[in-house]
């Protein structure tokens, strides 16, 4: 087997979904005839015609909630968002509407919603925002945030097999830059799962999405001086897996919460609740928080290298933490 | 308006439906205002020839969506009285097990999503089943009601749009009670009727007379046959109103006396007792016969209610996920 991109993988997944249930379908802008805007779903329309790769209007609006619709119709579709910023558009469906049937009448609403997200490609305030806490926040739905290749396929799959909806933020930064060799057959990683990515005794560094592989390259860094960071890639917001992150933290006693999303509200915050709640004995030095700053994403490349995260704010960081 | 579609036999049912809509409305209101009920309530008063046209024109596996005045629709549409009682007072065998109240009222398994109290949401949910009855080949139909304020809305725009390059059977169903609770539609429209707006979507559009109950189920049955043999949707626009204030808590003084007095006379119930009354099919024994199991299926209603538990406090947290 070759080595597939991060792309390819959440391209593989839904094809594999499609092949596998009549009821998959993907709706979107430019997902048809031209294959996507990041070309996702490339190919697609010849193998399964434009009943089930629906090319839509631009009203992300009403391609969600039309996908809620068939839904509870017994379909399972796929909405793409070309961005992961245009979400806003759909917010209404998504979280008055997907999110809020089953606890109404006890309706299931199979539907993933995916778009690419993040920033690091100088796209500037409307084609790099992190927008997963509006719907982590939001109960009823599921959201999911791959790092890597094998995680976006297993992730894409059992989004697409979940009872309930699921937002999947890809990562537009990783879509070509990851590549890895995929074992064959139909598997899927369970929603709700964190995965330690780095086993490390000395400082537990919580993390999901692109940030997981800043989060290693520091560890590699930290090694030679004898910082031993475990890192956590959470692979799921919601539902987080708690025994996980709690076990992670009770066996370093030390945590830094990693994150491209802004600072206030964002996912640090809720895991430092969370830990101070659960595992406040086990800790020896405080919770370390390490987000992008409470900005819009600037365009120009200075100015989002600012913006954006660093390798070395984890390793400043993780050495400050150390000393206690 | 004509009636040859009709049968006297379908004609009573439509009227005694009618009367189940008004009748359910009043007592409501009366338990309203006992405190017998939590909540806010919006009343559909001198909307009950909308409910029932559209209603009647609908086959069992059609989907209905419907709005934040949703109590005729689902009488109309055959919920089961008893559940949408039970789900005003709060209870565990309501429609939504207690946890949606007056703007929650419906049973997807009997055609008719829970209604949708966001003004325009349900426009999108009733497309997206007409996708579905399209692709799975079924010969349904979807049909959403919607108020004269929700075509102000982004997703009205979207949707309809949507339906109308797919020719999915969808009939989109303007009540235009000239209202957006105190905002008359004509300060908020520039064109004279919702259903000029057809023409910006190249699907029919048609102004009916909603307080006739035989002509919106002609409207409805025409439109709904065109969307099941596969040519696209329609927009239509039943005029109607309101004859209670927007919730519980507006009186209305929006709106003039003389107003209101001029509606109460195309009242959708006086007008088909005087016009069946005259054609004598319909006598005084039937409407007292009607009005009196109406009201003993109210009162049947009503103690089912009163006397269904109160969900338990811990049921808070249930059904937010599958598993």
């Amino acid at each position: 087997m070759a080595a597939v991109t991060y792309l390819e993988a959440i391209r593989q997944g839904i094809w594999e979904e499609m092949e596998r249930d009549p009821t998959v379908f993907v709706l979107g802008e430019d997902v048809g005839r031209y294959g996507g805007a990041f070309k996702v779903t490339e190919g697609m329309i010849e193998r399964f015609g434009e009943d089930r790769v629906v090319d839509t209007p631009i009203s992300e609006s009403a391609i969600v909630g039309a996908a809620i619709g068939a839904a509870l119709m017994g379909m399972r579709p796929i909405a793409e968002m070309q961005f992961a910023d245009f979400i806003s558009c759909a917010f209404d469906q998504i979280t008055n509407f997907a999110a809020k049937c089953r606890y109404r009448w006890n309706a299931g609403v199979p539907l993933v919603i995916r778009g690419p997200s993040g920033g690091g490609v100088h796209g500037g305030p409307y084609h790099s925002q992190n927008p997963e806490m509006y719907y982590v926040h939001t109960p009823g739905l599921k959201v999911v945030a791959p790092s890597t290749v094998y995680d976006a396929k297993g992730l894409i799959k059992a989004a697409i097999r979940d009872e309930d909806p699921v937002v999947y933020f890809e990562h537009k930064f990783l879509y070509r830059r990851l590549k890895e060799t995929l074992p064959e057959g139909d598997w899927t990683v369970p929603i709700g799962k964190a995965d330690v990515k780095r086993a490390g005794s000395d400082i537990s560094v919580i993390t999901y999405g692109a940030m997981v592989h800043l989060a290693l390259e520091a560890a590699a860094a930290l090694a030679n001086e004898g910082i031993d960071l475990e890192v956590v890639d959470l692979r799921t917001l919601v539902p987080l897996d708690k025994e996980r992150i709690l076990d992670s933290v009770k066996k370093t006693s030390k945590a830094i919460l990693l994150h491209e999303d802004v600072r206030t509200g964002g996912m640090a915050g809720e895991l430092a609740a969370l830990i101070v709640e659960e595992a406040f004995e086990y800790l020896d030095g405080p919770i370390m928080r390490i987000t992008a700053p409470d900005t819009p994403v600037p365009y120009s490349p200075p100015l989002e290298e600012f913006f954006l995260p660093k390798t070395s704010d984890i390793i400043r960081v993780a050495r400050r933490l150390a000393a206690y | 308006m004509t009636s040859s579609l009709l049968t006297k036999e379908r004609l009573l049912g439509m009227y005694r439906k009618m009367l189940l809509c008004r009748m359910f409305e009043d007592r409501v209101n009366s338990l309203f205002l006992q405190g017998r009920m939590p909540g806010t309530i919006h009343q559909a008063q001198g909307q009950e020839a909308s409910a029932v046209g559209v209603c009647e024109a609908l086959s069992p596996g059609d989907m209905l969506t419907s709005t934040h005045r949703p109590h005729e629709h689902a009488v109309a549409r055959g919920i089961p009285v008893k559940a949408l009682m039970a789900e005003l007072f709060a209870k565990s065998t309501g429609c939504c097990h207690g946890k949606g109240g007056s703007m929650h009222m419906g049973d997807a398994e009997l055609g008719m999503l829970p209604a949708i109290a966001i003004v325009g949401g349900g426009i999108p949910l009733a497309t997206g089943y007409a996708l579905s009855f399209k692709y799975l080949k079924k010969p349904n139909i979807a049909a959403c009601f919607f108020g004269d304020g929700a075509v102000n809305e982004g997703i009205f725009h979207e949707t309809v749009n949507m339906a109308a390059i797919w020719d999915l059977p969808v009939v989109f169903i303007c009540e235009n009670n000239k209202y957006g609770a105190s905002t008359p539609i004509d300060s908020v429209m520039k064109v004279k009727t919702v259903s000029a707006r057809a023409s910006a979507y190249g699907i029919p559009g048609r102004t009916i007379d909603g307080n006739d109950v035989v002509s919106v189920y002609e409207a409805v049955s025409e439109a709904g046959e065109r969307a099941r043999s596969g040519q696209g949707p329609a927009l239509l626009e039943l005029e109607t109103y309101r004859f209670a204030g927007h919730s519980r808590s507006d009186p209305g003084h929006y709106r003039s006396k003389q107003e209101v007095a001029e509606w109460k006379t195309k009242d959708p119930i006086s007008r088909f007792e005087t016009r069946y009354l005259a054609e004598g099919f319909l006598t005084r024994e039937i409407i007292d016969r009607c009005r009196a199991s109406v009201e003993q299926e109210l009162n049947d209603a009503v103690e089912f209610a009163e006397s269904s538990p109160s969900p338990l406090p811990e049921e808070c947290l249930a059904d937010v996920y599958a598993e």
